[in-house]
């Protein structure tokens, strides 16, 4: 038409001539139309090579016009919005569009990477495994990994956002061709919900090219109709360029809907992308089926595409793929694309037909419009690097040529594999057809049904049928649709399958990935025989097309190459995805400050204007610590940690996981889930505890207060109280339902604050509490209720610091209030705030344990100084039976102790390998480990804890601590370092 | 993912819920005068069927309630569903896959 498309046909397509648009490729201006894809527009400027294959470099050119196309993967966009690896073929074409190619350097006509083709002898299928071992693999893999690859990742933070849909329906229907068509209307004239997802931008799928007619009307006509009552259907959702590649449990569906990358960048709302996650009582596949190439010498070379794929671009895009064409086949659908290309005024050469004899539509065809056909023949081999110039025509069975015919485009028609993706996740068993060369599906997993080509109906009134039964079926108004079996129509395209006998020149079996028939016989020569290994071998299918094209003649090769039938070579295992799903879209919203939710203690605002510095334990953002001007972190907990034990400090303790525990039976429950003795503990009065689980481990710790006769306060670990909680719940709910218990968390509905040092009694009688602070008042591990201002407020006096200390509670909104009056009351007895990393110290100078530091999957309460609690205790309780396990009671078990430097100026890290004080360094056996390590503001060294073997029999022996090469002494000591006598907890 | 029927709430997606592991583990008792084998069974010998499995869950992210499932191992289909002081259906006329 014009001079800038040469290859634009006059008239047709589904394409609109009075909506230019320009686009560019590799940097140099183009034209198209609205209504092409990128590869339709490059097709239609005579744009031949478009990309360069994976491993040898080989000028590649557009080979599909859908999903499967393996060739003419691009980088769309730039910087943070480039995308790699996108399909020309589904990228629909808009104003300003920028694709690059890739793969290749300095550019894709010119490719150094290249001499990797006249150099291939050198890689054959698992090169790697052989040519590469001396001296090592790893030594070339750097200089290989560079080489290969498709795409670049883009750099940069992606800046788009992505959504996630779910949606429930009756019926899901993958494919809008005229089977998922035909199955929407039914389905949705029986009142269901019915979703219907197409990957492609238009619905119709093959009517959307075809010349056949419906119910004797022209095929677009039905479209537009069908389309237009469907688009009326409350009950009707349409989703267009959407790809159901996915499919889980109970019927769930992932589909993954482009939406601005199908458009120009900036313009529109939405997202670039939307997951949609269908929810499904029904599944309908309607998702047709993939043309197959043929195999032949140089089969990859720009200019050679699928058959269906040339009638498309012709028909809807009104692109003649070439001027002159060549059409080779097995069966007879080529005939049908000869037909369309004749009628567009495309040269069409010859047939090249590898079957003895035609008969029937094909054979009038032949005969009505008097093509040249190539009987019992096969294309030999092709010339034309960067585009087709010729082809060679020999007998299917010798080396006789019988013409070189002269052509820009040969057309192969290889037969149709059913695209069953879907089908096999769902677990659907399928049948290999030798009368369709393909696998079907044979048995329909539950509530899924095929319609249409996928199900190997060949024509377009069976599809039709198909899809309508479909509907029904899933209405639960018919006999589910059987898999189409060797019926009517399948012998329709009496498809006969040839492979060429000749070896000396390559034969593309995968174009993605270069895998050739060569390489299929090298695997079979070594024995790789199962499809499975053949597949890892010789990496056929296993790249971002996962096989789309290749699969099936990799199997037949097989096949044929073993002596076996393609039925008992069988297929590989089809995995989620069916196409590529992007990080981000999976991701949706979950990401950065979405990433997970975070908990903020009622506190936090208190924090943020202490200017606190925050981390994340667990789910709660909690602060670090407290740096006060120009202090960095060191300084900072250095004079928190003294004024700990030198004046007074509030710590937010709010975390803490709380419970309230109720009723009758609360102290039989505790005394069954605690190492310690429960029922003995008075009213007022509390117990620091250890919890197990039935194999005797630690699982948690904390103490436990009585409130009442049948009332408990039960405080857990601020990271363990979501997961005791629901232990204990499936103990009372499970185990023991006798019991009358009810019980809460309370964990988020009080401020707790740890008032703690020398001087905090006397701040806290400044606080106008009804409560008598004294040490006779209110001794070590007592809790009392009271009022402040009215307000409930709850004491517990017990010590996580080592100083006295006090537990605050009040209930949350009130929190902010305490903590405030607490900071302005004592400000004259220097109180301070003190952060998550200053208790790490106090606690570690005062050998206090932490559960999940100090202590590990194996740790019983013998480890950790506490076997003769429960060894004391009457009566049963969780983990009791294991504690006397052989493994349990064994010696040479990791035992809870102290570490102390050796030498003055000694250093103590955590992590680091106790061993025997005679090896001076690694490899030595290990003795156990340093669980917590820290330099000592107080006692002015390092302080250490840690898991040594049978350390409490070695208390006083020095041992070597073995940190990343650096060696220091250490001697086994209690615990404690500070207060070791614990005179500072009762004052 | 699946879609659980809670015994309490009805049906939910699988994100609201947690896996408790094989249900009708029963305690050996009086635990003392078990022999370390028997002991041993009960603490880490777990059926692995390819059928029917029952099974403890927890909607964590709802009633908090425990329950019991009876779930096919290869389908996931979920055969039954019962509170924890509910029999175990009979799951033998249900052929395995």
């Amino acid at each position: 038409m014009s001079k800038s498309q040469p290859m634009r046909l006059e008239t047709g397509g589904r394409i609109d001539r009075n909506k230019p648009l320009s686009f560019t490729f590799d940097g140099k201006k183009y034209a198209g139309f609205e209504g092409d894809t990128l590869a339709s527009a490059l097709l239609a400027n005579g744009v031949r090579v478009v990309g360069r294959s994976f491993k040898y470099h080989r000028p590649r050119g557009i080979l599909a016009a859908g999903a499967e196309e393996s060739n003419a993967l691009v980088t769309v966009g730039q910087g943070a919005l480039e995308e790699p690896n996108v399909r020309a073929t589904l990228q629909p074409l808009y104003d300003g569009l920028a694709a690059r190619s890739q793969n290749c350097w300095p550019n894709v006509r010119f490719d150094i990477g290249r001499g990797l083709d006249y150099l291939h002898f050198l890689w054959p299928a698992g090169f790697y495994n052989k040519t590469f071992i001396w001296p090592h693999w790893h030594w070339y893999e750097r200089i290989i990994r560079r080489i290969s690859g498709l795409g670049k990742l883009p750099t940069g933070d992606d800046p788009d956002r992505y959504v996630h849909h779910n949606v429930h329906c009756d019926v899901l229907i993958v494919g809008a061709g005229p089977a998922g068509l035909g199955a929407a209307l039914t389905a949705s004239e029986h009142g269901l919900r019915v979703v219907v997802t197409e990957q492609d931008s238009q619905l119709g799928g093959s009517l959307l090219w075809s010349e056949e007619s419906i119910d004797g009307v022209q095929a677009d006509t039905w479209l537009e109709d069908t389309v237009r009552v469907l688009r009326q259907r409350d009950n009707v959702t349409l989703l267009t360029d959407t790809t159901a590649s996915a499919w889980f449990d109970h019927r769930m569906v992932i589909a993954c809907q482009m939406v601005s990358d199908r458009r120009i960048p900036g313009e529109g709302e939405g997202p670039r992308q939307r997951l949609w996650k269908i929810h499904a009582r029904d599944i309908i596949l309607a998702t047709g089926a993939i043309e197959q190439p043929l195999v032949f010498a140089n089969n990859d070379r720009p200019g050679i595409m699928l058959a269906s794929a040339v009638q498309q671009y012709c028909n809807r895009y009104a692109v003649a793929p070439g001027k002159r064409m060549a059409i080779a086949t097995n069966n007879d659908s080529a005939y049908g694309v000869a037909g369309a290309l004749r009628n567009a005024g495309v040269d069409v050469v010859a047939m090249i037909d590898s079957r003895q004899k035609l008969a029937g539509k094909p054979a009038r065809l032949v005969r009505d419009q008097g093509m040249t056909v190539f009987h019992n023949a096969m294309p030999r081999d092709c010339r034309g690097d960067k585009g087709v110039r010729s082809v060679s025509v020999t007998k299917r069975d010798s080396l006789e040529t019988l013409a070189t015919l002269q052509c820009e485009c040969i057309a192969m028609a290889g037969g149709w594999q059913p695209a069953v993706h879907l089908f096999t996740q769902a677990r659907g068993k399928l049948r290999y057809d030798a009368s369709l060369g393909a696998f079907v599906p044979e048995e329909n997993p539950p509530h899924m049904h095929v319609a249409g080509m996928v199900a190997g109906a060949l024509t377009l009134e069976t599809a039709l049928d198909q899809g309508r039964e479909a509907g029904l079926a899933a209405a639960g108004d018919g006999p589910q649709v059987r898999p189409q079996t060797r019926s009517k129509n399948t012998g329709a395209l009496h498809i006969e399958r040839a492979w060429s006998g000749q070896r000396s020149s390559r034969q593309w079996i995968d174009f993605q990935y270069d895998v050739t028939l060569q390489d299929i016989d090298i695997a079979v020569a070594e024995n790789y025989t199962s499809v499975e290994h053949l597949k890892r071998y010789t990496t056929t299918g296993m790249s971002v097309d996962q096989g789309k094209t290749s699969n099936v003649n990799a199997l037949l090769a097989l096949a044929a190459r073993t002596g076996r039938t393609p039925g008992e070579v069988g297929t590989t295992t089809f995995r989620p995805f069916y196409m590529p799903v992007t990080l981000g879209a999976l991701a949706g919203r979950d990401s950065g400050e979405f990433y997970a939710p975070v908990q903020r203690s009622p506190l936090f605002a208190c924090h943020e204007q202490l200017n606190a510095h925050f981390d994340d334990y667990g789910a709660w953002r909690r602060p670090r610590v407290y740096p006060r001007g120009s202090e960095n972190e060191q300084q900072a907990t250095t004079r928190e940690a003294v004024a700990a034990r030198t004046a007074v400090v509030v710590f937010d303790g709010s975390p803490l996981g709380k419970f309230e525990v109720y009723g009758p039976d609360a102290a039989e429950f505790l005394n069954r889930t605690y190492i310690n003795n429960v029922t003995s503990l008075k009213t007022g009065r509390a117990r620091y505890g250890l919890m197990l689980n039935e194999n005797g481990i630690i699982i948690d710790d904390g103490i436990f207060a009585r409130l009442a006769g049948d009332h408990y306060l039960v405080h857990t670990t601020s990271a363990g109280a979501n997961r005791i909680h629901a232990w204990m719940e499936a103990l009372l709910q499970g185990d023991w339902p006798d019991l009358d218990v009810l019980l809460t968390p309370v964990t988020s509905q009080w401020a707790n604050m740890a008032v703690s040092g020398p001087r905090s009694r006397q701040l806290l009688e400044r606080m106008e509490i009804d409560i008598d602070f004294s040490d006779n008042g209110l001794p070590h591990m007592a809790v009392v209720t009271g009022r402040i201002d009215e307000v409930p407020v709850r004491v517990l006096r017990a010590s996580y610091t080592g100083e006295l200390c006090y537990e605050i509670n009040v209930p949350a909104d009130w929190g902010e209030s305490l903590w405030n009056r607490l900071l302005q009351l004592g400000e004259d007895l220097q109180v301070m705030p003190i952060g998550i990393e200053t208790l790490g110290i106090l606690r570690t100078e005062k050998g206090y344990l932490h559960v999940g530091s100090d202590t590990d999957g194996y740790s019983t309460p013998g480890d950790v100084g506490w076997g003769h609690v429960a060894e004391r205790k009457q009566g049963e309780f969780l983990g009791k039976r294991s504690l006397s396990r052989p493994f349990n009671t064994s010696s040479g078990r990791l035992e809870f102790v102290g570490l102390t430097p050796a030498i003055e100026g000694g250093v103590l890290v955590a992590g680091a390998h106790v061993i025997d004080a005679r090896y001076s360094r690694a490899p030595a056996p290990t003795q156990g480990y340093v669980t917590s390590a820290c330099y000592s503001p107080n006692l002015q060294r390092y302080v250490g804890l840690g898991l040594v073997r049978d350390g409490s029999k070695r208390l006083g022996e020095t041992v070597n601590v073995y940190d990343n090469g650096q060696v220091h002494a250490a001697q086994i000591s209690k615990p404690a370092a500070w207060d070791p006598e614990g005179e500072r907890l009762h004052v | 993912m699946f879609r659980i029927s809670c015994p309490f709430c009805g049906e939910r997606d699988e994100h609201e819920f947690a896996f408790g592991g094989q249900a009708h583990i029963a305690r050996p008792e009086p635990a003392e005068q078990v022999s370390d084998r028997e002991w041993a069974e009960y603490l880490f010998f777990r059926d692995n069927p390819k059928g029917v499995h029952l099974e403890r869950w927890q909607h964590r992210h709802g009633c908090r309630q425990w329950f019991n499932i009876a779930r096919h191992t290869v389908s996931h289909e979920i055969l039954a569903v019962y509170r924890l002081d509910e029999a175990a259906p009979d799951m033998n006329r249900e052929e395995t896959v």
